[in-house]
């Protein structure tokens, strides 16, 4: 009788925290569709919706990256020569069948753009994911180079160069629906008049495509593949000792890191309607790796805090005050933008020695970044007795 | 395609090599005794031209002291601007004053980006040495200017004029070229004997083997460390007010490609071995060179990008240097 009523105490307390995360998740949920209505509502904040779409493609770039940089370890400091890859293949196929396809377009679209991601992250990642982990970040450095300087020269006459995709007039075609809802729904609140805009189609895309990465990742995270990263992640030479495949394991890591940044890449390409170089230079890569390790490393909730307090704080604060809802000064405004990279350098350089696990950490990585808390240390001995321990007392009792 | 053109390029090769090998000195040095890439290395480069463009206006151009109203420097001025011996005194306080700061800044931020990291993971440091990067960058960006500055006076006047120093056949080499050429092999050959041959060069090299093992015996690893990065961002200095006088002006992002290039020269000649980053500043800086004389100008980055990737592929250890087996 004993022995119920222990163990009805835990299931009791695991009830209550089920039941507050799923109130936290609703919570959640009709946060994010309240605030882009509300801003889609107001008279003059409209454009602030398509800061949130743009914010969301980082979510989702990040989440990409962080299967590569997180999961399996790997710094890859080209990420973007991917989604620039998504970017283009799904824009310039697109053009060609867009006649055929028409309202169907973008959705045909990101089956060839995560291929061209997953191709070009495979054939990138089999010669050089041999190679140690600083030697690969300054390689990926150097391919995502080359990627941006082959699309500004405007590389077999597909390119377009510097002045980008499309080429003047065309226009590439939004998805099904997108114009009808623009056109049908609308009604007068009392903070303006609602319109259901592309904008707000688009949002809804993006976080659809978030969940979805979300929901995979989690999943890849407890498989076979994700234990075998994490492995590697901690210690390659013991990995490969037991039995893991490194290189097929990397290359999964690297082609579907790939394949997440070609989907956020043709995805970004349809919401601007336009592309060129210089949405995927150097500085790109290192936003992307930035908001990883702020976030925390290998957490999805950490990535998804870091690409909001990156990408999103600084042009939602600039937005409202350009529209004139926060009252900032001129000078105020101009510091957001201009002192931007400076705070995130130092901020990189703080995280790292002060909480190098980041803001959110993933609980396995956290143990792994702070190999040095002499408490952890402890307690790892301790269970590890404890384990022990219990096994004697098990074979001894019978 | 004559002989004089590819004589040309070759040469402009050699110059840009001697850029290259300076900067590359400064990977490869750290690398070996750290095993970390200091991606902060092309940002001193960039500040080394900034900071030798202020000596050289504080010292050699008569507006910028009447706009900075510090009419004590006029008298200087006055002796740094007359005859041969004012200029080389003006070139080596320039060189100097810049190796040295950009030094001392180098250690100040081994002191504090680097070395609480010692013991962490391996990409802990290579992160916070891009957000130094990083940081530097903006920094110049946002309180020096965010456009290019002419490495002139005011009134348009180069400091160091380049004249023909002498022709072979119809290629006119300047002086500036042999300048760059012979400082850069001076400055290394000095580097080398430094490190093969005086006692605290010894530490240096202990120190890159087995740094545990050679602070049980006694050197003071931390004063090894932070000489390592005193040495190569001075080195990095000299080839930024190098780059400044020979291309004619220097700018906030300037470090970023050369940067990126010196490291691939230092693999190349195998990193952690000075000879080889020597090796590989000129050779990188001649490939490029007729790469972009002969092949393609547009891509004379890709060219240089593909070089790193196939050494890198092909012989991780480099030309000189002896391929590393991972330690357990």
């Amino acid at each position: 009788m004993g022995g119920t009523k222990t163990a009805s105490t835990p299931t009791n307390g695991s009830k209550g925290s089920t039941r507050s995360k799923t109130l936290l998740y609703v919570g959640l949920a009709l946060l994010m569709i309240i605030v882009p209505v509300t801003f889609q509502a107001a008279t003059g904040l409209g454009f602030l919706v398509r800061i949130l779409v743009v914010v969301g493609i980082w979510v989702l770039l990040a989440l990409g990256l962080n299967i590569v940089v997180g999961y399996a370890g790997l710094l890859d400091l080209g990420y973007i020569a991917f989604y620039a890859m998504g970017a283009y293949a799904g824009v310039l196929i697109g053009q060609s069948f867009s006649s055929v396809l028409g309202g169907a377009t973008y959705w045909v679209m990101l089956v060839p753009a995560a291929i061209a991601g997953a191709v070009t992250g495979l054939a990138l990642g089999f010669p050089v994911l041999r190679l140690r982990g600083d030697y690969l970040a300054i390689v990926t450095l150097g391919f995502g180079e080359i990627v941006r300087i082959c699309l500004n020269n405007n590389i077999f006459g597909l390119t377009n160069g510097a002045t980008g995709l499309p080429k003047g007039g065309d226009q590439l075609v939004p998805p099904f629906g997108a114009i009808w809802l623009q056109d049908h729904v609308r009604f007068d609140t009392p903070i303006g008049q609602f319109v259901f805009s592309q904008n707000l189609f688009w949002y809804f895309i993006v976080v659809l495509l978030c969940i979805i990465a979300i929901i995979v990742i989690t999943r890849l995270d407890d498989s076979r593949l994700g234990r075998a990263w994490v492995a590697m992640r901690e210690n390659e030479v013991a990995a490969a000792a037991c039995g893991v495949n490194i290189m097929t394991q990397k290359l999964w890591a690297f082609s579907l890191g790939a394949l997440s940044g070609g989907v956020a890449g043709v995805t970004f390409a349809y919401v601007q309607q336009f592309i060129s170089p210089e949405s995927f230079t150097f500085m790109e890569s290192v936003f992307v790796v930035c908001i990883i390790v702020l976030g925390g490393m290998g957490s999805i909730r950490g990535v998804i805090v870091g690409a909001l307090l990156i990408r999103g704080i600084p042009d939602l604060i600039q937005g409202l005050a350009v529209a004139g809802v926060l009252k900032l000064p001129g000078s105020a405004i101009s510091m957001i933008s201009g002192y931007r990279f400076l705070v995130f350098g130092l901020l990189m350089v703080i995280m790292m020695a002060v909480r190098p696990q980041g803001i959110i950490p993933s609980s396995r990585r956290a143990r792994e970044l702070r190999p040095d808390d002499e408490r952890q240390l402890e307690e790892e001995d301790q269970t590890m007795w404890d384990v022990e321990h219990r096994e004697q007392v098990s074979v001894h009792n019978p | 395609m004559s002989l004089s053109y590819l004589l040309e390029q070759t040469l402009n090769g050699v110059t840009l090599g001697g850029l290259y090998a300076l900067l590359a000195l400064g990977y490869t040095l750290v690398y070996g005794i750290l095993l970390m890439i200091n991606f902060a290395h092309s940002e001193l480069f960039m500040l080394g031209g900034y900071v030798g463009l202020g000596v050289l206006k504080l010292l050699s151009d008569p507006a910028t002291v009447k706009a900075t109203g510090l009419g004590f420097l006029e008298p200087i001025q006055a002796f740094f601007m007359s005859g041969t011996v004012g200029f080389v005194a003006l070139l080596v306080a320039t060189f100097g004053i810049s190796a040295i700061v950009v030094g001392i800044l180098g250690m100040v931020i081994e002191r504090f980006a680097y070395r609480p990291l010692r013991h962490a993971p391996r990409l802990a440091p290579l992160i916070s040495a891009i957000g130094v990067s990083i940081f530097l960058q903006n920094a110049v960006l946002l309180w020096i200017d965010s456009k290019q500055l002419p490495y002139t006076r005011a009134d348009g006047s180069a400091f160091v004029t380049a004249q023909t120093a002498f022709t072979i056949g119809t290629v006119h080499v300047s002086t500036m070229q042999v300048f760059i050429v012979v400082t850069s092999l001076v400055l290394l050959a000095l580097l080398d004997t430094f490190v093969s041959k005086t006692r605290i060069g010894r530490a240096m090299r202990a120190t890159s083997q087995d740094g545990e093992a050679a602070g049980l015996m006694g050197v003071n690893i931390n004063s090894v460390i932070a000489l390592a990065f005193f040495i190569g961002p001075a080195l990095g200095a000299v080839a930024g007010v190098f780059n400044g006088m020979y291309y004619g002006s220097v700018k906030f992002n300037m470090g970023f490609v050369p940067g990126i290039k010196s490291f691939t020269a230092a693999v190349i000649g195998g990193i952690g071995n000075l000879r080889g980053a020597m090796l590989g500043g000129f050779l990188l800086g001649i490939i490029e060179s007729l790469a972009s004389g002969f092949v393609s100008n547009a891509y004379r980055d890709v060219i240089a990008f593909v070089v790193l990737i196939l050494v890198l592929i092909f012989r991780p250890g480099g030309l000189l240097g002896e391929a590393v087996a991972e330690k357990v």
